[in-house]
């Protein structure tokens, strides 16, 4: 399963509920305003971090470089992958949920 | 002789993902037209709209990040940042870009425009404020 999550973590709590329900194995997607909970040390991180120990995490990376966030700000072990790479996530897996 | 006023907008909105932060810009640039005593706010994810470095080449949306380096020249020139809003999202000082203006009272020497100041510095700065305009 691949979750897509486009809100900000300190706007919203799309990312905190799709953590809570998204199973051990899928997939975490940011993209759009949801790209800064892929930031490190941030209020949000914690959660991001432990979603790590069990899913895959990535970020779009227009996205963040629009926000002028660099790779270095990123969360240990988040992947950033382009627009190519969302359709290659999209197409891996069965079946998406974009929380809006 | 009309009074001045002090009004405040409040920026509460990341740059991309809706349009409040754009619109709050141009109401802003727009407005210093009329010669009020104006400051700008930014708290919560607002903080992002002045994060530096950001780049849509290849998102194929509008950059006005260089926008807001044009506020000086409008004598909007006191934009105060929220510290515990950059805090909790990782941000510090020297991720956000680097806003000026001339200061014609004082041979025209370059200051910062960006103020961080706490919450509770904030909190009574818009108690000082007659109009408050939020985006």
């Amino acid at each position: 399963m691949l979750h897509t999550v486009n809100k900000s973590p300190f706007a919203t709590n799309s990312l905190q509920t799709c953590l809570g329900l998204a199973k051990s194995g899928s997939t975490l997607l940011l993209i759009e305003d949801g790209v800064y909970g892929a930031l490190v040390g941030t209020a949000a991180a914690e959660a991001v971090v432990q979603a790590l120990q069990e899913m895959h995490v990535y970020a779009l990376g227009p996205d963040l470089k629009s926000r002028g966030i660099e790779k270095e700000k990123l969360i240990e072990g988040i992947e950033v992958v382009g627009y190519d790479g969302f359709v290659a996530l999209a197409v891996a897996n069965d079946k998406v949920q974009n929380w809006l | 002789m009309a009074t001045t006023k002090k009004f405040m907008y409040v920026n509460r909105h990341p740059p991309y993902g809706t349009v409040y932060a754009l619109e709050g810009l141009e109401v802003v640039l727009v407005g210093a037209a009329f010669e009020q005593d104006v400051s700008m706010a930014f708290i919560g994810d607002g903080v992002f709209q002045l994060k530096k470095g950001q780049d849509t080449s290849d998102s194929d949306m509008k950059n006005f990040s260089p926008a807001y380096k044009a506020l000086g020249d409008y004598e909007v020139n006191k934009l105060y940042v929220e510290r515990e809003s950059l805090n909790e999202r990782g941000l510090g000082d020297d991720d956000l870009m680097e806003l000026t203006w001339e200061d014609e009272d004082d041979d025209w020497s370059e200051k910062p425009s960006i103020h961080i100041i706490s919450r509770v510095q904030l909190a009574d700065l818009l108690e000082e404020q007659d109009v408050i305009l939020h985006f």
